[in-house]
């Protein structure tokens, strides 16, 4: 591209500095925000039922082996259980950010739209089935483990096809926020019907495996499994990232959206296509994790507005230190035992839902 | 002519809603659509900017068929203010740069933003720039709404009832300001109105829709009580009051 000599600059006005100035506080507010979540980071793989100091986290981090015991701690266990937890975060809570702005509905996310219900159903298809286990456990022998792949691997194709229902009857009954979200409660209410009836004829080994897989856990994922949702949610958030501007559209109406050129259909199905995804991928490696998707978005709309040129970076760091502050909690609360994570989000969800509605402005 | 619509139709699923909708709008002019409730003003303001697909006719701006362009295409020659704008977390500034999606690539401009704030300037809207819109009252979210169709240096502005649910000093102030944009911008004005006063007031062209047709078009001097008594079923008089021409049902 050709730098055109820019003329104008010093002709900005009042109005123009006083916003420059406004949107730069939202960078700010970004950047701390990031050094924040690095913090939390460190202090999250020192915390355990063995505790590394922060500066011999840091050291082991750039290649120093302090102890290899330590080293063999912080690299199979804590970083990559502390890394999961940033990328899932940051992943429900950008599917949620981008469900809430293309539904235009402030209870838009993966988990409503029944899509973490859909996996569910899947894993525990898969159990019942087709006689896969669990996937790998934190709790040692707690489950049978056959063929912990399968029931990934089923578990992603159920939320894909829960995904392609919504939007096929979006098709046929129009590509409005109403169907979308009206189809997603019934598919979520289905499946789980689904898994119920499953549960009531599954013996006891199958049920421990069913009920352990929706107990969403982030330290379930290898390094090669992190890679791949890494992957997957980096590239939507690119994508996102790109529809930027159509999503602050969308927020000021459909019809206004239209009038500006934007595809308001097309941007609504492939959005629902990419949230989705991120989903499925994250929902089928480490089980369903609750109000993540919800809750994040509106806590970061809250510190940085609605403009997505910030919220959806905004989002996502909320997801991260909310998913990485549950987990390390999760980790230390009954120690030594490790709850899952998905345990601690949905208790505190509520109550941060419920402070979020009564705490002053609509949601 | 900057807008010449010729043969339009209109259908919503086998339902005939508009029909043979022909008519013609000079620069610098602002033009009514009228009609009772579910006529179809909407429908057709709609069709102008192809939100929605005519099934037959032509709509040419500045001799450029409409309904041949993308979308894209479209947004950068047609500001479209629908009746309502949703309020969002976000600064009247931020909604009226929107205004600049269709001109703009992957982000802002140095340009972008100083249209904006000349569109502010212009529309008097300093003190709210940097107000967030969902605290606004219903009367600013228009004008932001309208900076925002502005902002996009349209040819022509769609207005869909510009003044539903604002009160009289709303009203008037909204209309004077798409008066003076239309006047100073070099540009033209579509609105759909109920009022059939205010239309009076600040139009200089009319159209009365009538089953899905036009009924009546034209200027002040064309307009006759038995025009409005037919289109709406109710008996008026038109008087003259200070050069303003005023109806009153009989």
């Amino acid at each position: 591209m050709v730098k055109i000599p820019n003329k104008t600059t010093g002709d900005e006005g009042d109005i123009s500095r006083r916003y420059r100035e406004h949107t730069g506080r939202k960078y700010t507010y970004i950047l701390s925000g990031i050094l924040f979540l690095f913090v939390m980071l460190i202090l999250s793989i020192s915390i355990g039922s063995v505790d590394i100091p922060p500066i011999e986290v840091m050291q082991t981090l750039t290649g120093h082996t302090v102890s290899v015991r330590w080293d063999s701690i912080i690299w199979n266990i804590r970083l990559p259980q502390v890394l999961t937890a940033i990328v899932a975060g940051a992943g429900l809570a950008v599917s949620g950010v981008v469900m809430q702005s293309i539904l235009r509905n402030p209870l838009g996310s993966p988990f409503t739209l029944g899509i973490s219900n859909a996996a569910a159903f899947g894993a525990a298809f898969s159990v019942m089935a087709l006689g896969t286990g669990s996937t790998h456990s934190s709790v040692g022998d707690a489950v049978v483990i056959s063929n912990p792949y399968t029931t990934t691997v089923v578990a992603f194709v159920f939320a894909l096809a829960a995904t392609v229902i919504i939007l096929a009857f979006s098709r046929f009954r129009g590509v409005t926020p109403e169907v979308m979200i009206l189809v997603g409660v019934a598919m979520g209410s289905l499946f789980s019907a689904g898994t119920m009836f499953l549960q009531y004829f599954a013996d006891d080994v199958q049920l421990a495996s069913m009920v352990f897989w929706t107990f969403g856990d982030v330290s379930r994922a290898s390094w090669s499994e992190l890679a791949l949702i890494t992957l997957i949610t980096l590239g939507s958030v690119i994508y996102f990232l790109l529809e930027r501007w159509k999503y602050n559209a969308i927020d000021a109406g459909d019809e206004t959206a239209k009038g500006l050129g934007v595809n308001v259909e097309k941007v609504r199905v492939r959005g629902m296509m990419c949230a989705s995804l991120v989903t499925a991928i994250i929902v089928a490696f480490l089980g369903v994790i609750g109000f993540v998707g919800l809750i994040c978005p509106h806590m970061a709309r809250r510190v940085i507005g609605d403009d997505h040129r910030f919220l959806i970076i905004g989002s996502m760091i909320m997801g991260s230190l909310l998913l990485l502050c549950a987990d390390t909690a999760a980790r230390v609360m009954i120690d030594p035992y490790q709850l899952p994570v998905a345990v601690l989000t949905s208790f505190l969800g509520a109550p941060t839902f419920i402070y979020l509605i009564l705490g002053g402005r609509k949601i | 002519m900057i807008l010449e619509v010729d043969g339009v139709e209109f259908q919503y699923k086998s339902k005939e809603v508009l029909k043979d909708i022909k008519f013609e709008l000079k620069r610098n002019e602002i033009l009514s659509i009228l009609g009772p409730n579910g006529v179809g003003k909407t429908t057709l303001l709609k069709c102008m900017n192809a939100i929605l697909k005519p099934k037959r006719g032509t709509v040419l701006i500045e001799d450029e068929d409409v309904l041949k362009l993308e979308q894209i295409e479209i947004a950068r020659r047609l500001g479209y203010v629908p009746q309502r704008c949703e309020p969002a977390r976000l600064t009247a500034f931020d909604a009226i740069l929107l205004g600049r999606m269709p001109h703009m690539k992957w982000n802002i401009s140095t340009e972008d933003v100083m249209i904006v704030e000349d569109t502010i300037k212009k529309l008097s809207l300093d003190d709210m720039a940097l107000r967030y819109i969902d605290e606004m009252s219903g009367g600013e979210l228009q004008k932001v709404g309208i900076a925002r169709a502005i902002a996009q240096n349209p040819k022509l502005l769609l207005l869909d009832e510009p003044t539903s649910s604002l009160d009289l000093k709303n009203q008037l102030e909204i209309l004077d300001t798409v008066k003076e944009v239309v006047r100073k911008e070099n540009v033209s004005a579509i609105m759909t109105m109920h009022d059939l006063n205010l239309a009076f007031r600040y139009s200089d062209k009319f159209l009365f829709l009538k089953n899905g047709t036009i009924f009546a078009a034209g200027n002040m001097e064309d307009i006759t009580p038995d025009i409005i008594r037919e289109v709406y079923g109710v008996p008026v008089t038109i008087q003259n009051f200070q050069d303003v021409s005023v109806v009153i049902p009989v």
